[in-house]
């Protein structure tokens, strides 16, 4: 996975590669092995090659407990996409889990969820999906995930140079509205990137997308465009979000929006279903439309690959 | 036996009337499928229930600020609220803040 390559010639694992994503700051390039390559932008090709730097993966949206017909088997799905974390040749700094670690919040779907992704001998950062504060209390995605974070979840911690931040806005929702980091988060954010200089690289994730993607089936965050204010003037800023169960991507600017696939099930692409609801897809085709992506950051040249891996396909 | 059927005459027509005197409560469905409420509004009297089913494979709530505020409803749970007061309520599911619907009660 983190190790691919764009080079036809090489083994067969790339062939389970589907789409590949490099950056440069100033355009993306997809390739999509063992098939047709499309290009979206312009970047020196193949520089995701061998990744040398930083690697960490990003989980999303597993559900654990979700048992309806888009798949019977959340808990299974999810287990392999740990498998194929193990299985990396070159074993990520960390993980993030960008949120709806459980469908319905239960101690049970939680401790499922805990005893999966441990597997994979990370440390995980997680920060919360609408789905994982639906427990009476709303105390178990707290105490489980959230020591030392501050209002209902958010922190900040820095990697190899890199700063990340993660944000929740999922929680006091306006009717009518969208996702929501509210005033206080965001006052927060910006003593937190008071002092950090512009060249540090800002790895911001959350669940709900950041950017507006569809605010008809609310794919967005109200007031995120006020955190990307605050991101203003940094030379590289990566969004990395869940919530919609697909791959987009978006570049503006010194700014690379992305979000990833669940592990648990697909989601339409917007507006082409009656609603956003779990998408079922052919028993076959399953796997092929949920999976992981994996980062990769070289210190050296500012550059950030996404590398996005199905489960199968 | 002719006295005895002209008290039940009696009795059930008194039945009959009493639901008059204190409005008839009647039991009304909002129904969630697709991310949507429906109907999106609805008119009740005062007195009546308010069931909510959803029928979605996802969870979804219904709240009204300060009225009402269910728990997450999974596929086919429901929720019920009998309105007391009249008024507009308006409400929205807080998982997916885009679903709106509201209550006139009269």
């Amino acid at each position: 996975m983190s190790d691919h390559d764009h080079n036809e010639e090489r083994g067969v694992s790339r062939r389970k590669v589907l789409e590949c994503m490099t950056w440069a700051g100033t355009g993306v390039l997809w390739t999509v092995t063992g098939g047709v390559p499309s290009s979206l932008g312009l970047v020196e090709a193949a520089n995701a090659a061998e990744p040398t730097g930083m690697t960490f993966l990003q989980i999303s949206d597993s559900h654990v407990g979700f048992d309806k017909p888009a798949n019977p088997n959340a808990l299974g799905t999810l287990e392999e996409a740990i498998n194929k974390v193990k299985a990396m040749p070159k074993k990520p700094s960390f993980m993030i889990h960008t949120g709806d670690i459980s469908h319905l919040s239960k101690a049970s779907e939680f401790d499922d969820a805990d005893r999966i992704i441990s597997q994979a001998k990370l440390d995980v950062h997680y920060v919360p999906g609408e789905h994982d504060f639906l427990d009476e209390e709303v105390k178990f995605y707290k105490d489980r995930y959230g020591k030392g974070t501050r209002g209902a979840g958010y922190y900040s911690f820095d990697a190899n140079g890199v700063h990340f931040v993660g944000l929740v806005n999922v929680v006091d929702l306006k009717a009518g509205g969208l996702g929501n980091l509210g005033a206080e988060q965001l006052a927060w954010l910006q003593d937190d990137l008071r002092n950090r200089s512009k060249s540090t690289p800002i790895v911001v994730f959350a669940h709900i997308p950041l950017w507006t993607v569809y605010p008809e089936w609310g794919w967005g965050t109200e007031d995120g465009g006020r955190a990307l204010e605050l991101l203003k003037g940094y030379g590289s800023v990566t969004v990395l979000n869940g919530h919609i169960h697909q791959i987009m991507q978006k570049v503006e600017g010194n700014v690379t929006f992305h979000t990833a696939r669940s592990t648990a099930f697909p989601q339409p692409a917007p507006g082409t279903a009656p609603s956003p609801g779990p998408m079922k897809v052919e028993d076959a085709r399953l796997r092929s439309v949920l999976g992981i992506a994996s980062i990769n950051f070289k210190q050296s040249d500012q550059k950030l690959a996404i590398i996005d891996t199905p489960l199968a396909g | 036996m002719k006295l005895t059927t002209f008290r039940s005459l009696v009795m059930a027509a008194t039945l009959l009337l009493l639901p008059a005197v204190t409005a008839e409560a009647q039991e009304l469905n909002v129904t969630i499928d697709n991310f949507t409420f429906s109907p999106a509004e609805l008119k009740v009297k005062v007195g009546d229930t308010v069931t909510w089913s959803n029928h979605d494979d996802i969870p979804h709530t219904v709240v009204s600020a300060g009225k009402f505020r269910s728990k997450a409803l999974d596929t086919d749970n429901t929720f019920s609220f009998t309105f007391t007061a009249a008024g507009d309520y308006k409400y929205f599911c807080s998982l997916h803040p885009h679903m709106t619907g509201m209550i006139k009660v009269e």
